[in-house]
């Protein structure tokens, strides 16, 4: 009898925990549906919005003026391309170096907790402020405004990004990895170098990648910096166009030609971030082997 | 060809704690010493202090001489430079995740700027082969990443790694506490064959073990060594009561 009971209750938990399972697994798919819908919804309006207005001449050519048809965004994308490049060799070294100080070298001194608590702070800036900062630090004193102050303004606010998550990337690597190392008579800056950052480098890297993503469709920060500019322009020390600028400017025009070719131009601008970085991705995986932790 | 070693009054501290007290014994060239005792008693401590790792710890401090073969390792010379003339085998395998099984072995060359690809080639296949890994990994040396490896197979490829510099001494720490029994007893038959060509140090918690590979046996118990002799009148007749303690099991 009493076994009987018990084989019930048993029946009873199981089918129980079997729907608990269930709801969970559903809650949880759920979740990363509404994490995901944003994106594609935003790609998807994007692509109706702006594919049509997508064509050779918006690669190629210049904005046209007011009034007369067609026009592209090409000024804008190589603007964009030299602003991210600017800033990226500004932004990468000094944060990826700060972040190797902060978990390697500096640890529990003074002047890494100092580093830690401004790379904090200074990524909860708004980036208008960065903008005014470029402005006050290069603008002012060249007395124009230019490609260089853009891509400063760009790299100082990929620093902090970076810089946090190379030291949470390299603190990850196992205490047991740095001490062989050191065992085998490796000098400890080459041991930091060769070993504890290559180990950490998938991290690091994707750190890199989402400062990247995040400063490329910064406006503001271009906006009392790089200016924009409706011509051609490569020299770093003239205003420069940029996606980011160009879209606002044209969306908020009331030419429905221009509105077109701000939807297409922010169709350009997200697929160019994620060809960037899935470039970024495929080269330097392919490096790494396959099963390594 | 293996070393001597030397240790006189040798003291260590992490922070206030007194974790060596006075350790004194030679270690003779070419043979295979065992360090026993109980968790905690300092033997790793002890084996940290020939190659100067202890002091990678911040709180760490040291006391005392220690002589590798003619070179006071605490005078006129480098840590860096002790560590490639005695080799450290750790307790839990410790392979470089990003690397290949290749680049593992050679890794202590190639980072101190050696770079002749034909010498190196050469020495990897002598370490691996040493280490009694070649056969197991020879056709995917470049293309197998080291911590693919099983638990057994990593452990050796750290001996290859630290043999690939050519060291003097080969200092293990537990080299085979976390294996199982077949890849711990082909752990000891190389280290069988290695105590020709180096001097071994061997830290473990199997007094079967000590008793198997190695010549000269020590006892260390609370931060002292209790008693050091030849690892048979160690096992057969200790002079100490509490060596006798601890290898009939009496406590430990």
């Amino acid at each position: 009898m009493n076994g009987a009971r018990v084989q019930t209750e048993f029946q009873f938990r199981a089918r129980l925990r079997g729907l608990t399972n269930g709801a969970a697994t559903f809650l949880a798919v759920l979740s990363t549906i509404l994490v995901i819908l944003p994106l594609v919804a935003i790609f998807v309006y994007l692509i109706i919005k702006g594919a049509r207005s997508l064509n050779l001449d918006f690669f190629t050519q210049i904005p046209k003026p007011v009034g007369e048809a067609g026009g592209g965004m090409a000024n804008a994308i190589v603007g964009s391309v030299t602003l991210l490049a600017l800033a990226s060799l500004l932004g990468v070294p000094i944060g990826i170096g700060g972040g190797i100080y902060l978990a390697e070298f500096g640890r529990g001194s003074r002047l890494a907790t100092a580093i830690r608590f401004t790379a904090d702070v200074l990524n909860g800036v708004p980036s208008i402020v960065m903008g005014l900062a470029a402005y006050a630090l290069i603008v002012t004193p060249q007395g124009h405004f230019s490609a260089l102050s853009g891509g400063v303004a760009l790299g100082i606010m990929m620093i902090p990004t970076i810089c946090r998550t190379t030291e949470e990337m390299l603190l990850m690597v196992p205490h047991a990895v740095r001490e062989a190392a050191l065992g085998l008579g490796v000098p400890n800056w080459r041991s930091v170098l060769s070993i504890t950052v290559r180990t950490a480098s998938a991290g690091i890297i994707t750190g890199c990648m989402l400062a990247f993503a995040r400063v490329a469709g910064e406006t503001a920060p271009l906006i009392f910096t790089a200016l924009g500019n409706q011509y051609w322009s490569t020299s770093l020390n003239e205003p420069i166009a940029a996606l980011p600028l160009q879209i606002y400017v044209y969306a908020l025009s009331p030419y429905d030609d221009w509105h077109r070719l701000a939807w297409a131009g922010s169709l350009v601008l997200i697929v160019l971030i994620v060809l960037a970085v899935s470039l970024v991705r495929y080269v330097t995986s392919r490096g790494v082997l396959k099963g390594a932790s | 060809m293996g070393v001597g070693i030397e240790v006189n009054n040798l003291n260590a501290w992490y922070g206030s704690n007194h974790t060596l007290q006075d350790i004194t014994l030679n270690i003779p060239a070419n043979h295979a010493t065992a360090l026993i005792g109980p968790s905690g008693c300092g033997k790793s401590t002890f084996v940290r202090c020939l190659n100067r790792m202890h002091e990678t710890n911040p709180i760490a401090r040291v006391t005392g001489t220690v002589r590798i073969g003619d070179l006071d390792i605490y005078e006129g010379t480098t840590p860096v430079e002790i560590r490639r003339r005695v080799g450290m085998v750790f307790q839990r395998p410790n392979p470089f995740p990003t690397m290949s099984i290749y680049d593992n072995v050679a890794a202590g060359l190639k980072l101190n700027g050696y770079n002749n690809r034909r010498a190196l080639d050469e020495i990897v296949e002598k370490s691996l082969k040493n280490s009694a890994l070649w056969d197991e990994v020879k056709d995917e040396l470049k293309k197998k990443s080291g911590a693919s490896l099983s638990g057994g197979q990593q452990q050796r490829l750290c001996i290859a790694r630290a043999l690939a510099v050519d060291p003097e001494v080969l200092l293990m720490d537990e080299p085979a506490s976390a294996l199982d029994p077949v890849s711990t007893s082909k752990i000891e038959d190389l280290i069988f064959q290695l105590k020709s060509q180096y001097t071994i140090v061997i830290v473990t918690h199997n007094m079967q073990q000590a008793a198997r590979v190695a010549e000269k046996t020590g006892f260390f118990l609370n931060g002292r060594m209790v008693e050091f002799d030849s690892t048979h009148k160690i096992f057969t007749n200790p002079s100490d009561k509490r060596t006798e303690d601890y290898i009939t099991g009496r406590f430990g």
